[in-house]
């Protein structure tokens, strides 16, 4: 099984820069090896375009294995491709049919402007973050860790918000762009949790100001962020955030 | 050859730090405003030592080479981090976790850095939980903690499988923070290419711009280096594409110390090698070594059969299996230290009995049908469910019903800048943090406690330390950009890029880089011998002659160009290479992450020389660029309070 | 106040509070057209005490308003979201296993009931208001004989019918998605609840729209 191979089509977004129009380029790929993830397939196209004197696609990755959140590709009109609870570099070639045509398209989103091919620039949700995605405390002077308990289902909870990577995939499947389920996270994660009650009120505001101010849009409950999520993060966090923020707004 | 002056506090190992900090000089909050502190890499030691020092009011320039701070490598830690809290009442303390950390480490590492090490361990765990950092929890509501790695307390907090994510979002969060209130300036996507000396002092650094392709020029007080380990080297490890070691040997080239390069660490499980192709290894969490049982086929016909896949792993029966950590092992059996692990590994598969079908066979079973039958499907569910899902997402193989295949990967390098006390480098004003540096870790690190140390160095020791040199530098004023040591370094960049985009050669970087690895596995891998070391350097050395020949990096330097980002760090990879077998060749002993076979006890045990080797090998830059030498420097081990021990795992301590 | 109507949840807001303003009216609506199935004293009784009781005079502007904000809102939004979609369309999307076909098609479903709505008040709320309505003597209370209006009109013409048919499958698909999302965006939901509110939106919906879709053809085919 570890040697199965397969010829493949690929339809991959070029574009040279942010001003250039950008267009689908198609090219054969012999020989992947079904064990192969997407970005180890990607790497050899690019290999192959190396040896042919042609540019090699550009985009972005670092761990590979499902953390960092730097891979972004959408692949046959689905974020991070066909498989659910993965980023790119966690999909494997063995999903794919010998013959098949993949298309390649880098996130779409007025926020996410294109820095080339498939590589986009992501920095409004860093700005997002800066805006007030944090605890404000300075280092040192913490009380001791267990002086506040926090019941094991908060602390859980608190988790399943916490483990958002940063990738993007919400914004890039839905239809408004909306960076909703992104800040519904960090609001929530901080929010459930005792050390992040204290300025909870002024964090959302804050949060969603920038949200507002960065180009996304807004959000009309369809949900494609949460099944396209790589870390299943639930839409029940956008609930969360829309109570923290009418809350913060509408209660004295 | 440089003075190596560790510049170790007066003081019992108990008052060190507390005479340090008590005696140290301070910068006064309206002088902190003058000062300019650069801070490469934003993984847990940069992200923690940048927001710590702009919470303390000196300005913050910050450079990494990912597009968010957030994804720096840290991120992939999953298993947990040390602290001596004692909250289990289990008879932990400072002692004892300095204790486990350089045993651990083969007494290679500095006894009062470790020591100070423990004692700010429990701080860590208070700062990150004020962040909002969700470790795990009993039900009462107090913090849970798990033993790891084999140690005789629980002392590991952990947050599931993703504790390096969670204690980094809390450190990237508060850089965010510190970036908003205009102290911290950060730059993402953007690469140190060279170092800045000016009169003896790192005084700033110079970047490219990884989107515009644009060299900068930027100034700072003082310079921290928090760039991580230097495992990619290997090319197959488990660390990121991008992690890479530039930063730091552009600093040793320019008169900073490498210390102990040959130390590096090999975690036992993770996913084989499965062709040519791949990219990087993924890890398995250790914690599957508690209930899998380690095994390959006692027969090499067994093996065989299986690699070609006319046999399947569940044909063989249980007598034909050799279960060899328990077989070797007895009284730690599948739960041995990871060097030991990743060395029988390496042995069962040198014998022909590896199982995977990859190029060199390399692979052996972590079997959990004894654990279903013994604990049921469920509890081994509830344990492991999501890492056996991940391992089926990337093998196609279903762990319930066919074993595991796991082999050794490079994880974690211990070897590092040299560093004194106050955690500067031999270039005054270079501080080096986290992985960059020597590290606490001797010749072998404990789990869970790399990220112990990132924090440590960023948020409770540099933000003091690196004080008291600056005390002294408040009446420097912000040096010209046009200053001529700038110039020069610049102009080195320039020339170095120009030089790689001519070459023009046949192969691409990774070809290159893929060879290095493959020298550097077989013979600076698991076990090394003189021979083989020797044999290594040569061939290193012509590789990079032939790297230097035939390498092609297409395109144009202005702009995005990831080959040349590769093209950069592989050239520096290359003089690392051979420095690391050259440290390797030189330290004659067993130790740690190093097992130099012609150094074994008669049960093929390591052979530790402490009256030869109980030493630092500091290595000075004496080449010229073109021709690379090495000078060795030796900081001796002084254990004024600690005793001294063998490890031995054939029986129970 | 104004910045929190001006952001993104305060518009969204102002889409729930006057959508879940709107599904009480269509349920009461609906229970008082469910009484022409019984007869044309019942229904006349009921729609003269709808057009005289005080309250309903008070809602009624009321009403006009929870419509407009929705309409109105609906559209900023859509035209707002379309362009932070970026300039360039994905090539290729799959959305079936995403979202539900009626959560992306919101605002055409809502197009469709516009329309609709726009007949539905020329026929019935324009008469009734300005004349043309013949008028009946009701146990001795004289009246509208709206429902004469009502059941003339849908003998009359079956296009007539169909619209109303498709005017209530629009309702029905619409309700489908804004029941269980207008107290989403309350806040008012999570795991379990999104459950309870889809479920209850789905059963809602059904009714309405067999209870609006069902008079028309009733008028027509069995009458």
């Amino acid at each position: 099984m570890a040697n199965k191979t397969i010829n493949i089509k690929l339809r991959v977004w070029r574009q040279n820069g942010p001003h250039d129009k950008g267009h689908f380029e198609e090219y054969e790929l012999n020989n992947v090896p079904t064990a192969a993830s997407f970005l180890e397939m990607m790497d050899l196209l690019n290999e192959k375009l190396i040896s042919e004197g042609k540019e090699p696609v550009a985009f972005d990755h670092d761990c590979r294995e499902g953390i960092c959140g730097a891979c972004s590709m959408y692949i046959n009109g689905r974020a991070h491709g066909p498989a659910t609870g993965v980023t790119t570099c966690q999909l494997h070639m063995r999903l794919f049919k010998d013959g098949e045509t993949i298309t390649v398209e880098p996130w779409r989103a007025k926020a996410f402007p294109v820095i080339k091919d498939l590589m986009v620039d992501r920095s409004a949700l860093d700005e997002i973050i800066k805006a007030g995605g944090y605890i404000s405390v300075n280092t040192g002077g913490a009380p001791d860790a267990n002086t506040i308990p926090i019941p094991k289902d908060v602390a859980s909870r608190a988790f399943d918000a916490a483990n958002c990577i940063g990738c993007g995939a919400c914004v890039a499947t839905c239809k408004n762009s909306s960076a909703m389920l992104f800040v519904a996270a960090k609001v929530s994660h901080l929010a459930l949790l005792p050390q992040g009650q204290v300025e909870a009120k002024e964090r959302v505001k804050k949060m969603i100001a920038k949200m507002d101010e960065l180009g996304f849009g807004s959000c009309t409950n369809t949900g494609a962020c949460e099944v396209e999520c790589p870390k299943g993060i639930s839409i029940a966090f956008i609930a969360k955030l829309n109570r923290e923020y009418l809350n913060a707004n509408l209660m004295p | 050859m440089i003075k190596l002056d560790a510049k170790i506090p007066q003081g019992r190992l108990k008052e060190k730090w507390t005479n340090y900090k008590e005696n140290q000089a301070l910068v006064s909050p309206a002088n902190k405003r003058k000062l300019d502190i650069i801070v490469v890499g934003t993984g847990l030691a940069g992200a923690s030592a940048a927001a710590t020092l702009a919470e303390l009011g000196f300005n913050v320039k910050v450079f990494c080479y990912q597009d968010s701070p957030r994804r720096a490598h840290s991120v992939a830690a999953q298993g947990g981090i040390n602290a001596a809290k004692n909250y289990q009442n289990d008879g932990d303390s400072v002692w004892r976790l300095y204790y486990d950390t350089i045993k651990g480490g083969d007494y290679r590492s500095r006894e009062a850095n470790v020591y100070r090490l423990a004692e700010v361990s429990s701080n860590i765990i208070d700062q990150a939980v004020a962040q909002g950092v969700p470790f795990a929890r009993e039900y009462g509501g107090l913090l849970a903690n798990r033993s790891f790695g084999g140690v005789l307390v629980s002392r590991t907090f952990y947050a599931r499988g993703q504790t390096g994510q969670q204690l980094l979002l809390g450190a990237y969060q508060a850089l965010m923070r510190q970036v908003n209130l205009g102290k911290i300036k950060l730059y993402p996507r953007t690469e140190m290419m060279n170092i800045v000396i000016i009169d003896g002092r790192a005084r700033g650094i110079i970047t490219r711009n990884l989107i515009t392709g644009e060299i900068q020029r930027h100034f700072g007080h003082a310079v921290v280096l928090a760039t991580g380990g230097y495992g990619n080297v290997y090319y197959l490890s488990t660390n990121a594409m991008g992690s890479n070691v530039s930063a730091a040997w552009k600093a040793h080239k320019k008169g900073a110390a490498f210390a102990n390069p040959a130390f590096v660490q090999i975690h036992p499980t993770a996913i084989p090698q499965h062709g040519e192709y791949q990219s990087k290894l993924t890890l398995m969490s250790e914690s599957l070594r508690n209930d899998g049982r380690v095994w390959v086929p006692k027969k090499v016909e067994d093996a065989k059969a299986i690699r070609e896949g006319r046999k399947r792993p569940e044909d063989i029966p249980d007598e034909d299996r050799d279960f060899y950590l328990e077989r070797m092992y007895p009284a730690y059996g599948n739960l041995v230290p990871r060097d030991v692990a990743a060395r029988a590994a390496k042995k069962v598969c040198d014998e022909g009995r590896g199982i995977e079908n990859n190029p060199t066979h390399e692979g052996v079973f972590l079997d959990f049908k004894y654990a279903i039958e013994r604990l049921g499907r469920k509890v081994i569910e509830e344990r492991y469910g999501n890492l056996f899902e991940m391992y089926e997402k990337i093998t196609g193989d279903n762990p319930y019903e066919t074993p595991m295949k796991i082999y050794p990967a490079v994880h974690y390098t211990m070897g590092g800048l040299w560093v004194d006390y106050e955690l500067m480098s031999t270039i005054p004003g270079l501080f080096v943090i986290g992985e960059a540096n020597f590290s606490d870790h001797g010749a072998n690190r404990l789990g869970a406690s790399a990220l112990m140390q990132g924090l440590a160095d960023g948020y409770f020791i540099l933000p003091y330390t690196i004080q008291n040199y600056l005390a002294d530098q408040i009446t420097v004023k912000p040096i010209e950009l046009s200053h001529p040591e700038f110039e020069k370094a610049e102009k080195e960049v320039r020339d170095h890029i120009k030089h790689l985009m001519s070459i023009n050669g046949k192969y691409s970087v990774d070809h290159f880089h893929r060879q290095l690895g493959r020298i550097m596995w077989n013979k600076v891998g698991i076990v090394r011998n003189a021979q083989g070391l020797k044999e290594a350097i040569d061939e290193i050395r012509a590789l990079r002659e032939e790297f230097w020949k035939n390498v092609r990096v297409p395109g144009t330097a202005d702009g995005i160009n990831v080959e040349l980002e590769k093209a950069n760090r592989v050239a520096d990879f290359f003089e690392l290479a051979e420095l690391m077998a050259i440290d390797a060749l030189h330290r004659e002993e067993s130790c740690g992450g190093h097992f130099r076979e012609e150094y074994q006890t008669e049960e093929g045990e390591p052979l530790r020389r402490d009256d030869l080797f109980m030493y630092v090998a500091a290595w000075e830059y004496k080449g010229d660029g073109q021709k690379h030498e090495w000078e060795l420097n030796k900081e001796p081990l002084v254990y004024e309070e600690t005793p001294i021990k063998v490890r031995n795992y054939k029986v129970a301590k | 106040m104004a910045g929190f109507l001006n952001s993104s949840i305060g518009k969204k807001f102002l889409m729930s509070i006057s959508g879940l303003f709107l599904i009480l009216f269509v349920g009461l609506h609906a229970t008082l057209n469910s009484l022409l199935l019984i007869g044309p004293d019942t229904y006349n009784i009921a729609a003269h005490f709808m057009a005289t009781n005080v309250f309903i005079k008070i809602m009624e502007p009321i009403l006009a308003l929870g419509f407009i904000v929705h309409i109105i809102y609906a559209f900023i939004l859509e035209i707002s979201n379309y362009y932070k979609r970026g300039p360039v369309r994905y090539a290729m999307t799959v959305r079936r296993h995403q979202s539900t076909w009626s959560s992306r098609n919101m605002i055409w479903l809502g197009i469709i009931i516009f329309v609709f709505l726009a007949v539905h008040l020329a026929n019935f709320f324009w008469k009734v208001k300005f004349g043309g309505v013949p008028e009946t003597t009701v146990n001795g209370v004289k009246m509208h004989d709206t429902y004469t209006l009502v059941v003339s009109l849908f003998q009359a013409n079956i296009w007539i019918d169909l619209l109303y048919v498709l005017g209530a499958i629009a309702l029905g698909f619409h309700l489908h998605h804004a029941f269980w999302s207008a107290f989403q965006t309350l806040g008012w939901s999570n795991e379990k609840w999104r459950k309870i509110w889809t479920t209850l939106g789905d059963i809602y919906a059904v009714i309405i729209a067999f209870t609006f879709g069902i008079i028309p053809l009733y008028f027509y085919f069995v009458k």
